[in-house]
């Protein structure tokens, strides 16, 4: 269980939140130029997780923001959390 | 009172004798007891059988670390497997042994020890593998006397969840434990100190210590009442942590027993600083039949006879590779139990620890290398390390020590990493962090005033971590302790007749270990997995490091080179009980609407309809079967009027410069054409072309929209668009603000609707011409300011009349108030389900599963193909591509007319086809067609109108006539009337 600091609401445990999956390319930079088959893999490769993992994490039970959290998985450090639009 | 135990001493209360029953034969302890203590003191010396081979077993240590005996509870504490050093005695305990019918002492199947020859390491892996190892399994479960799953389920005990965040959370009240918690509490900290036993105190409880020139208990209690006196500091006994987790989260399960109660409480424990002083436990020593009731942990002699004043026998023989036996041998000597002699593996002992004992005799390069006995050890042969002469000694007890182990279980579970450290033969906490200290015995302290001055800097480093400085506290003096070791993992002797085992829970052998190696399972990892060595419920703690010590000697390398294997939570046992605690419900409760007290006045039985709202699922009358009650509800609103609590129904204000723009995106079709107060019927899809959700938004005005989406999925709605808002057009300036709980609705459904909102009355005009299907008005209702609706999800003509959520429940009884003329039906969502079905809506979680997509639904109109974009657009067209038979929506007429029982059922195209072409999503009784009516999707089902298609009903097939799915109204008349 992390604790995940919520930018809006400060230090939350991980229950308040939803995972959203590993970052990745804003969907209207890339539908637009994206094949056929490199659409299908967008929609459908998680992407591989480095060690550090860049992820979005949706309040759900606090705020309803979503936060881009910078995570080193071996360890659970969370580097970073922000709010997408501020980065 | 009995020989075995002492008439002073120890930590029990004489005045409080307890009565229990073992194995059907009543016994008696005292208040303090352990149910090992008092049957040790009972003079019950076989209290188990072994795993595999039924060997006769007692009682090994004092603590968790317990590789042999544990118990089943019974009457009212039904619970599986635990270990008898952990159960505290109270009056009327029943226990039984685990393993051993009828009882451990009597035990039918312990001629199995006879065939152990034939039952080597993975004996079950290799023989139970045809045709299949459940049908073995119930069978060696049984034998292998595995706890039985409790059968009363009905415990008495009573269990409980907590959270909890402090500054310093201190596992382990022993001396340095207490020592870095009392530095904490005096810098102001908020503190918290756990300790598994009923007291704290730990290794100063079960020895002879003195500090300060004064028995160690007077320092004990010094520190404790100090601590006690903080405000905030807590001390937790009888609670183990058993895991540590991310962030510092720490879990601990916490037992208070008490006459006639037992509970078991779960904390979730968040600390900023965790210090770790679990102290270290004694390994076992590995030699033919190591196992006999009478040899135990040097240790745990000791403890029982100085914490609970009890002699575990008369004479003892002591076997060690280490110092710590001297002191033990001193204190055995005080309660009257004679050392016959010490057999030291060292070379030479150091004369300091042979000072505490004069007039013992020390064997020293020598080794226990078998023992005879039969229900109990009668006797160890010896003979020197390096070969040489044996010699028998008769004794009735043994008491080894291997050594000391940290107990790095929670360090490691930190993922900290260790290390092996050859001054101490034994794995040690390497390296540091800066959420997790270590203190004392855990931290490779072996002597008393180290672990205190250990623990003090733990506390002082914890604390200045918390951002206090603390003054620094003296050391106080203790007497001088030392602790040296040799390393040494089993006796030399040639083991093949006899058993040596590594792991006695386990019932793992020296000969296993061997034999694994030999097949090619070297690696430690492998080794245990191979032999289970190490995966009993005491995790291995009195055996691991004698199974890397014994796979080094094997391969013949250094110790430090096998490694180890990983440590997981839980560390000791936990209860489900106290798990369960952690529900959902304790975050997410269930929700209700504000007409719930009358739903329930009206005989309402309650559903769960998703998100976790509770809403009625129908009202039945007395003497009214279920569906006699649905029928009712359904003509009502198709003849009369009926009126549904619709507040659940999940409802967003979407408001900004590009909300409409925002619409068009998320939803298949056109929103942004919409004038002022009309709305549309949209279907949401995900990126990956399926089916998210369905709902009606309405124009309130410029750029202001209101969205409403099923129950069950406004909290995935709302995810999935602040995503989008967020992460991938966060340019679009958009606010979606959930007004959910903001206004609520009921809605006034059937041919008579319209006469009764007139004379519920409202300002609003409610003509046809005036307030269209999927209209939207704002007026007043009832004298309430309401939003009132034009939609329909029952295929009639509807209201759904919105208020206010604090005006939804006086709006509810007005309108039963005055209506009562139009025989005003609540409806409750069985009947609406009958109602959409009847009409061929779709409903999420029947007709949409994650495969169909809109053109599946007969629903292509709805995908705006003039649009250049929406979320899901490409990834039909993509998968529609392929051309591959799509299963689409149709309506099934039964051959017979009263089956009502078939949702789920598969289609198929003839009796002996094997292959699914489709299922029923939804099967009711109609009461428009007076005759059971049902929806499937059927491969190319729009081609198959009128032909026949059969539905597997268990053994049975049921022909069935396809048709559209629609069986009221097609043309939507009613609706929009």
């Amino acid at each position: 269980m992390l604790v995940i600091n919520c930018p809006f609401c400060g230090p939350r445990d991980e229950r308040e939140f939803d995972y959203g999956g590993l970052a990745k390319a804003p969907r209207s930079k890339v539908e637009r130029v994206a094949s056929n088959s490199e659409w299908t893999a967008y929609l459908l490769h998680p992407g591989d997780q480095g060690r550090i993992a860049d992820e979005y994490w949706w309040h759900a039970r606090g705020c309803g923001e979503w936060v881009r959290v910078r995570r080193d998985t071996t360890t659970h450090r969370i580097e970073q959390s922000e709010v997408e639009s501020d980065r | 009172m009995s020989v075995h135990r002492l008439n002073q001493g120890g930590c029990i209360d004489r005045k409080q004798p307890l009565q229990f029953d073992f194995d059907g034969r009543s016994y008696s302890g005292f208040q303090g007891d352990t149910l090992a203590s008092a049957l040790l003191g009972a003079g019950v010396r076989l209290t188990a059988r072994s795993f595999k081979y039924h060997r006769p077993r007692g009682i090994v240590s004092s603590g968790v670390e317990e590789p042999s005996s544990y118990v089943h509870l019974r009457k009212g504490r039904e619970s599986g497997s635990e270990p008898v050093t952990r159960v505290e005695l109270v009056d009327g305990l029943s226990a039984r042994s685990v393993r051993g019918w009828p009882s451990a002492s009597f035990d039918v199947a312990a001629a199995v020890q006879f065939l152990s020859p034939l039952i080597p390491a993975s004996f079950y892996y290799k023989t139970f593998m045809w045709p299949g190892w459940r049908l073995y399994e119930p069978a060696i479960r049984n034998m292998a006397g595995l706890a039985p799953a409790p059968i009363d389920v009905a415990t008495d005990d009573c269990f409980e969840a907590r959270d909890r965040h402090c500054d310093v959370l201190v596992i382990g009240g022993g001396p340095a434990g207490l020592s870095a918690a009392l530095v904490a509490a005096r810098a102001g900290l908020d503190v918290l100190v756990v300790d598994q036993e009923p007291m704290v105190g730990g290794a100063l409880l079960a020895r002879n210590l003195h500090i300060e020139s004064a028995p160690a208990s007077h320092w004990l209690d010094t520190v404790v009442a100090e601590l006690t006196g903080f405000s905030r500091v807590e001390v937790l006994t009888g609670t183990v942590a058993w895991a540590h987790r991310e962030h510092n989260l720490v879990m601990l399960a916490e037992n208070k027993r008490s006459p006639g109660v037992s509970m078991q409480r779960i904390w979730r424990v968040r600390a900023q600083q965790v210090v770790l002083a679990t102290g270290a436990n004694e390994r076992l020593l590995v030699f033919a039949n190591n196992d006999r009731p009478g040899i135990m942990l040097a240790s745990a002699i000791q403890a029982y006879a100085i914490r609970y004043a009890v002699r575990a026998g008369r004479r003892a023989v002591l076997f060690t590779t280490n110092d710590s036996v001297y002191q033990c041998a001193r204190d055995l000597h005080d309660v009257g139990i004679e050392t016959a002699a010490i057999i030291d593996v060292r070379d030479t002992v150091p004369p300091v620890v042979q000072a505490l004992v004069p007039g013992v005799k020390v064997m020293a390069a020598h080794e226990v290398y078998n023992t005879n006995g039969g229900r109990e050890i009668s006797g160890v042969l010896v003979r020197p390390v390096k070969g040489g002469p044996t010699t028998r000694i008769g004794c009735d007890l043994l008491g080894l020590s291997g050594g000391w182990n940290p107990a790095i279980q929670l360090w490691s579970q930190a993922r900290l990493p260790t290390r092996y450290c050859r001054r101490l033969a034994t794995l040690v906490p390497e390296g540091t962090s800066s959420k997790v200290a270590v203190a004392g015995a855990c931290n490779g302290r072996m002597a008393l005033r180290e672990v205190i001055s250990d623990g003090l800097q733990a506390g002082l480093e914890a604390a200045r971590r918390c951002g206090q400085e603390p003054d620094a506290m003296s050391c106080p003096e203790c007497e001088s302790d030392s602790y040296t070791i040799e390393p040494y993992w089993h006796s030399g002797n040639d083991l093949r007749a006899d058993k040596a085992f590594v792991d006695l829970l386990h019932d793992v052998t020296l000969r296993d270990i061997h034999l694994a190696i030999s097949e090619g399972f070297a690696e430690i990892e492998h080794v245990k997995r191979y032999t289970t060595a190490g995966m009993a419920l005491d995790q291995g703690r009195t055996g691991n490091l004698n199974v890397a010590g014994a796979v080094a000697m094997r391969r013949d390398m250094e110790v430090a080179a096998i490694g180890t294997t990983t440590f997981r939570p839980p560390t000791v046992p936990v209860r489900f009980g106290g798990l369960g605690q952690f529900d959902g419900l304790k975050i997410l409760p269930y929700r209700t609407t504000p007409v719930t007290p009358w739903h329930r006045n009206h005989n309402a039985v309650m559903y769960e309809a998703g998100a976790r709202w509770r809403r009625p699922g129908y009202y039945p009358q007395a003497g009214e079967s279920m569906q006699g009650c649905i029928n009712r509800e359904a003509r009502a609103v198709r003849n009369g009027l009926g009126i549904y609590d619709g507040a659940p129904l999940g409802t967003f204000e979407i408001q900004g410069r590009d909300a409409s723009r925002f619409l068009d995106l998320v939803y298949t079709n056109v929103f942004s054409t919409l004038h002022t107060g009309q709305g549309r019927y949209g279907l949401m899809l995900t990126d990956d072309g399926l089916i998210l959700d369905d709902g009606v938004s309405f124009c309130l005005g410029r750029n202001r929209f209101l969205m409403s989406t099923s129950t069950a999925n406004a909290g995935l709605v709302r995810r999935h668009m602040k995503r989008l808002l967020a992460v991938d057009y966060p340019e679009l300036e958009v606010r979606i603000t959930d007004v959910t709980s903001v206004w609520m609705n009921a809605t006034l459904c059937g041919p008579l609707a319209r006469s009764a909102l007139e004379r519920i009355g409202t300002d609003i005009d409610i003509s046809p011409e005036a307030f269209p299907f999927m209209g939207i008005r704002h007026g007043i209702v009832a004298g309430f300011e309401a939003r009132v609706a034009r939609v329909s999800f029952t295929g009639e003509l509807s209201f759904e009349i919105n208020v206010r959520a604090r005006h939804l429940a006086e709006l509810w009884e007005h309108i039963f108030e005055v209506c009562r003329e139009f025989d005003i039906t609540p409806i409750g969502s069985e009947t609406s389900h009958v109602l959409r079905v009847e009409k061929g809506f779709l409903s999420l979680g029947h007709e949409v599963d994650g495969t169909v997509d809109a053109f599946d639904l007969g629903m292509g109109w709805a995908m705006a193909s003039g649009k250049p974009d929406f979320i899901g657009k490409r990834a039909v067209s993509i998968r529609r591509s392929g051309g591959r038979c799509r299963r689409e929506l149709v309506g099934l007429w039964t051959e017979d007319p009263a089956r009502v029982d078939i949702e789920g059922a598969p289609l198929v195209e003839s009796r002996d086809s094997k292959r699914s072409v489709g299922h029923v999503t939804a099967s009711v009784w109609s009461v428009v067609q007076e005759r059971a009516i049902a929806l499937a999707l059927l491969e190319n089902g729009r081609q198959r109108h009128d032909e026949v298609i059969l539905i597997r009903d268990g053994s049975g097939l049921l022909k069935s006539r396809v048709t559209a799915p629609c069986f009221h109204d097609p043309k939507g008349k009613l609706l929009r009337s």
